[in-house]
């Protein structure tokens, strides 16, 4: 079974935002944008701008006629700037034109009146001056403070890891058009159709069922469209309210850098004590996460940053710490993993340096702590279903973990220019929304009197092929092929209220709301089928759309009972609700059971660095992953091998730089380089665990989106590792990304002690 | 006006011939299947492929562009492939789609097209279907949801099925297998009808030259497109790659990076030639770039200027009159890009003396990405070198200063002294007095003068030295 949509993803049939033939009449927007990272917005001067060739408009706040406020968790957000700028990128203006070129060419003409204000792009410096987004929060296990006394070993550090850009190859965009109720329809490129039409509701003044939001695909979203999608969606809307006139605002890529928020850079501290068996007796941490000028989703990654803290560990004393931290930068953002990963490079980096500290390698401090079956994590929540150790052990036996390493000790003695390095990361990974609410939706199942199938759900299509699983789910549960089913756009007006295809979540839910939907049909149909073909209920099933009683084929088919169960006037339709059982969680006081279930795995990452160059090469990545009962092995396969790269991405290439004055430096593919072909590992083996899945998981298959991501931290350990081959004791710094240029002024470093001198 | 084909239609238009050959198939033809990802040719989300009638007036000869920074005007005369141009009618996939399908390659899909393209050229085309080749094939395309592992495993299946590919009359087989549709057959001879009616667009005055497009095009697209243009890139006299009587070789203006990788005259005279191109962009960008294009964009870190800067390259420039005039390529850069270069002039010509046998030529190149990446220091060196002494030697560097540096004094310190450490260390010196790298997004200063320093001490190694590092 194939994901469906690559059939025309070929042939580029497949349609995304900019793809839709465009309406007569249609205006094309660009945003005006703040040029300074800070400061007291007096005034625009948009004459030039509305005098050019083809302008219709140049919108400013004050022509919002709602509420101007887009913040989601924390109302900080204007949609269009007005009083202050807070930093580069920010929407201030959109002009309207006939093209848009003519947009681009107008917005060039405008200037801001603007007193600069001081600009603050360190997330450490501003929690020291108390800018903080939320107040602080603290997971605690155990008393971590007195555990410490009684530790054979106590190390402390500083560990940093930076942003990344989502880079979906399909920038942002949304395309709106009036309606004659008074209220807006649009096209969006959103993960959260209704978080779009939430804001835009409240920015328009309008109900939500005036706004209407429809998304057919992503090309690419990767938490970059959760939040995100939310301005452009609303201002074209806002263009299209003003003007009565369809319009179209797509951003091009060095506006869409610019403009939008990345995963979060954190920098750390942390304090790990372990007894002299290299138990972890005891940890802390504190988290200094750069959220950039508003709240965004920073709340809630912070929290996953905490959920997330001892990763695959059990350690019996806990205190964690994270500050979300206000700085002059585009709000960061949702970003595969959202903040886990954050959290367990700092967890991994306190390991390596108490490895390094007593000469013994992480391995043996990793496996000896890793979680086992009814071990409780600082949210109190107990493991269900550990497959911690399991994953470790299969991946050491399978790919010959102790093999491996005497493999890369050979080579290093035998090599003084090239050097290897090795490293085992396993992962641990919660799977639901933190916010309990929001694990919920709805299914919305049409069985046509011909019997092909119509199923509306709360689900983004992006590349994660949750289209093709909730086609599966339900050709299984009505016994019908799958030809039958088309699973229609994500619309607010067939399914309302939904929550963000995010989370790792997606297929779950809605696969589960599908399923119950599927199955109520399923059993009105057999129902009917008893009654008109005087059949024993009992036994009645739909097998490759054959109706069987007690197995054997009765006188009707799926056609026909679809046929006769509507003329019979039997409901073809159903709608189902779906919300994960179980949940609950006490922000208070950060204790509950959070996550429907969690997914285990370790990866195996053996690195080769070129020593004379500080280059490298991601040499194999070898993972054995905990899939639960995989029904569509291609798809989860794509999923564990591109979020595997992602990571080994964030790790080693993909470094975001801004300027002290709040200017993205990497602003463009040009000066961001996410992997190609060649970056990805030559040897990317995954073994599907042998595991039996969790019942909150859809049919048993578990959520894949976000966990492997975190396999892509083993390649910062393993290039540690090298860099230590060839300067054994070098004092490298826990930053992350590890890119060629660290690599070099890690094996170089009296180079760098030279030049600071000559400077001086 | 512009005539071209386009798939199977003859597409004769009064567009820019300096406009983005994206934009006249998505928002002209409304050819959705090419994607926009970055508008700068480091996606390959918008890669179509360009057949160009050989001169046997026989066959047409594809490559993968990215449509993004190809001028419209460059076109001409062709046939401009998109995805919808290789769609079977019967809604059967082509094989290459199929492996893409049957690996699970695909996942948003918006990549998906620029893969699809990328492997339909390198099956079109002349490169023997080796793994290695049919993977090189996709170096210019990126994938952000990363499925390279399936793409490459859909490569692999792919390569197996062009073996049986046969060394002529392959497109008939290509045809039959549904690799392209039937009307490609008749494309040569429809081509040939085409040029002889076309007259070469009318040259602009005062000349603002395009060739490949890959700079201006990413560079100053609105700019380009609507001013008058003179383009270079089909002036088929300025292409040829030729060894003259004295040794000296010759490169026309509008060689493109491609043909200089495939050059066997160049493979033969400097070994190591193919991977040292193969670190200069990408396929579809080698296919556009012409040298000339690369030495006027003044990049202080163009990669094809660090290599000839050290093989002793020298320009002709010819103004609008004809008249010709020659200058060293280390004399064309006068600050940051600032070039000696009389506006009405036009280069044409680069030729540089051919190594003699024991001569080392050698190109290092650091980038974050090791391919289709800007270097963060790059560096060649060519050194005469007798019984280990180095009697005469070019070193040269970009991203250490305004303009890519011919480094005259390292490679004057370098001459006379032995292969050794010693003079490594004295070399370096030298080089790190000369050089003025500023920290800016690819790397800090003191980087770029410790890498340098390795990449010098790289050019010795391929001249003999023997060190214990560290």
């Amino acid at each position: 079974m194939n994901h469906l949509d690559p059939q025309r993803h070929v042939r580029g049939e497949s349609q995304y935002l900019d793809d839709v033939p465009v309406q007569q009449g249609t205006l094309y927007a660009a945003v005006f944008e703040s040029p300074l990272a800070h400061g007291v917005l007096h005034g625009l001067d948009v004459t030039a701008a509305l005098a050019a060739p083809g302008v219709v408009r140049v919108l400013t706040a004050a022509d919002i006629p709602g509420t101007n406020q887009i913040g989601g968790i924390v109302p900080d957000e204007p949609l269009l700037a007005e009083g202050h700028v807070h930093f580069r990128g920010q929407p201030v203006a959109l002009i309207l034109a006939r093209s848009e070129a003519q947009a681009l060419a107008a917005r060039a003409l405008i200037t801001a009146d603007i007193t600069p204000l001081p600009i603050i792009t360190d997330p450490r410096q501003a929690a020291a001056l108390g800018e903080l987004i939320v107040p602080p929060r603290t997971f605690k296990l155990g008393d971590s403070a007195a555990a410490f006394a009684t530790c054979a070993h106590v190390f402390e550090g500083v560990a940093e890891s930076g942003g990344q850009e989502h880079l979906y190859i399909e920038t942002q965009g949304a395309y709106a058009f009036p309606t004659e109720m008074g209220g807006v329809r649009m096209i969006s490129s959103t993960q959260g159709p209704t978080a779009v039409q939430r804001h835009t509701a409240v920015v328009l003044g309008l109900g939500m069922h005036q706004v209407e939001v429809d998304v057919t695909r992503l090309g690419g979203g990767f938490g970059g469209k959760e939040d995100q999608a939310t301005p452009w969606g609303a201002l074209a809307a806002l263009g299209a309210f003003v003007t009565r006139k369809p319009v179209k605002l797509v951003l091009d890529r060095h506006a869409d850098m610019r403009m939008t928020g990345k995963r979060h850079p954190y920098s750390s501290d942390f304090k790990i004590g372990l007894d002299a068996d290299l138990k972890i007796v005891a940890y802390e941490a504190t988290f200094y996460q750069n959220a950039g000028a508003a709240a965004d989703l920073s709340p809630a990654v912070m929290e996953r940053t905490l959920f997330h803290a001892t990763n695959a560990y059990f350690i019996p004393n806990v205190t964690a710490t994270a500050f979300s931290c206000r700085t002059n930068l585009p709000p960061n953002t949702a970003f595969r993993g959202f903040g886990g990963p954050q959290g367990m490079f700092v967890i991994e980096a306190a390991i390596a340096k108490a490895a390094e500290e007593l000469g013994v390698p992480a391995a043996d401090i990793q496996r000896r702590n890793l979680l086992r079956e009814g071990d409780q994590f600082s949210y109190r929540q107990r493991t269900e279903g550990c497959h911690a150790e399991q994953a470790w052990d299969t991946a050491a036996t399978l790919y010959d973990l102790a093999g491996l390493r005497a493999e890369v000790d050979a080579f290093n003695k035998a090599n003084k220019l090239k050097k290897k390095g090795l490293a085992v990361m396993p992962i641990c990974f919660g799977i639901s929304f933190t916010k309990t609410p929001m694990n919920q939706t709805r299914a919305l199942v049409h069985i046509y009197s011909d019997g092909s199938v119509g199923i509306s759900t709360g689900a983004v299509e992006m590349g994660q092929g949750v289209n093709t699983k909730i086609a599966q789910v339900a050709a299984r549960t009505l016994g019908i092929s799958i030809n039958r089913i088309k699973i229609e756009t994500t619309n607010t007006t067939r399914v309302a209220n939904t929550s963000p295809s995010a989370a790792s979540a997606t297929a779950d839910l809605n696969g589960k709301a599908t399923e119950m939907a599927c199955a109520a049909l399923r059993e009105r149909l057999l129902r009917h089928a008893s009654t008109a073909y005087t059949l024993n209920y009992e036994g009645l099933e739909i097998r490759d759309e054959q109706v069987l009683a007690a197995g054997i084929p009765a006188d009707t088919n799926w056609e026909k009972l679809v046929s006769s169960a509507f003329w019979q006037r039997v409901a073809l339709t159903e709608n189902a609700h779906y919300a994960t059982p179980g949940l609950h969680f006490d922000p208070v006081v950060n204790q509950g059971q959070p996550f429907a279930y969690h997914v285990y795995g370790t990866a195996l990452t053996t690195v080769t660095v070129d020593c004379l160059r500080g280059t490298y090469t991601v040499d194999a990545l070898r993972i054995a992953h905990d899939f639960g009962q995989s029904f569509n092995e291609v798809i989860d396969r794509g999923q564990i091998e591109g979020g595997a790269v992602q990571g080994i991405g964030w790790m080693t290439l993909e470094e975001v730089a801004y300027s002290a004055e709040g200017r993205l430096l990497s602003n463009s593919l040009n000066s961001y380089k996410i992997p190609d072909l060649y970056a990805a590992p030559a040897v990317l083996d995954v073994h599907f665990l042998d595991t039996p899945g969790h019942p909150n998981a859809v049919l048993r298959s578990k959520a894949v989106g976000e966990p492997p991501l975190m396999y892509g931290i083993g390649a910062y350990f393993a290039l540690r590792d090298a860099v230590r081959a060839f300067r054994p004791g070098t004092a490298l710094p826990f930053v992350a990304p590890m890119t060629p240029e660290r690599v070099l002024l890690g094996l170089y470093p009296e180079f760098v002690m030279a030049s600071k001198i000559l400077a001086d | 006006m512009i005539s071209f084909y386009l798939n199977n239609e003859l597409i004769q238009t009064a567009a820019a011939p300096g406009s983005a050959l994206l934009d006249f198939v998505r928002y002209d033809q409304h050819l959705t299947g090419t994607k926009i990802g970055c508008r700068e040719g480091d996606c390959g989300a918008c890669t179509v492929l360009v057949g160009e009638l050989a001169a046997d007036g026989q066959t047409v000869n594809y490559q993968s562009m990215t449509s993004c920074c190809t001028p419209l005007g460059n076109a001409q005369g062709k046939h401009v492939v998109t995805v919808e141009g290789i769609n079977q009618a019967s809604g059967q996939l082509t094989p290459v789609q199929q492996a893409i399908v049957a690996e699970g390659g695909s996942q948003c899909g918006f990549c998906t097209v620029g893969f699809v393209m990328a492997l339909t050229g390198h099956s079109l085309g002349q490169q023997p279907a080796t793994p290695h080749n049919t993977r090189a094939a996709m170096d210019g395309n990126i994938c952000r949801c990363t499925g390279y592992k399936s793409l490459e495993r859909a490569a692999e299946a792919l390569g197996q099925q062009l073996a049986g590919r046969p060394a002529t009359n392959a497109l008939a087989w290509l045809s039959k297998q549904q690799f392209v549709p039937e009307y490609f057959q008749k494309m040569p001879a429809q081509l040939a009808v085409l040029q002889a009616e076309i007259s070469p667009l009318p040259p602009s005055s005062p000349p603002t030259l395009l060739g490949g497009g890959t700079d201006l095009l990413v560079q100053r697209l609105a700019e380009v497109r609507a001013q008058p243009v003179q383009l270079v890139f089909d002036q088929r006299s300025r292409r040829g790659i030729r060894q003259e009587a004295g040794g000296r070789v010759v490169l026309g203006a509008a060689t493109t990076a491609t043909h200089l990788l495939e050059s066997e005259l160049l493979r033969g005279l400097l070994p190591g030639w193919e991977d040292f191109l193969k670190l200069v962009s990408s396929t579809p960008i080698r296919n556009m770039g012409t040298v000339a294009g690369n030495f006027v964009n003044a990049s202080p870190i163009g990669d094809l200027t660090i290599m000839f800067l050290a093989l002793g390259a020298e320009l002709t420039l010819t103004d609008a009159a004809g008249a010709a005039r020659r200058l060293p390529l280390h004399d064309f850069y006068t600050g940051y890009k600032q070039l000696a270069k009389a506006p009405g002039e036009q280069l044409t010509e680069i030729s540089f003396p051919a190594p003699l046998p024991g001569e080392v030529f050698h190109f290092e190149k650091v980038s974050k990405r090791q391919y289709l990446d800007i270097a963060s220091v790059n560096s060649a060196a060519w050194l005469r070198v007798e019984n280990g002494i180095i009697q005469e030697a070019r070193v040269s560097a970009g991203g250490v200063g305004p303009v890519p540096l011919l480094l005259r004094r390292t490679s004057a310190f370098l001459a006379g002294r032995e292969v050794s450490a010693d003079t490594l260390g004295g070399a370096n010196e030298v080089m790190q007095s000369e050089i003025s790298p500023i920290a800016d997004v690819r790397g800090s200063a003191e980087y770029k003068r410790l890498l340098l320093r390795q990449l010098l001490t790289a050019h010795l190694l391929q001249a003999g030295l023997e060190i214990e590092l560290v």
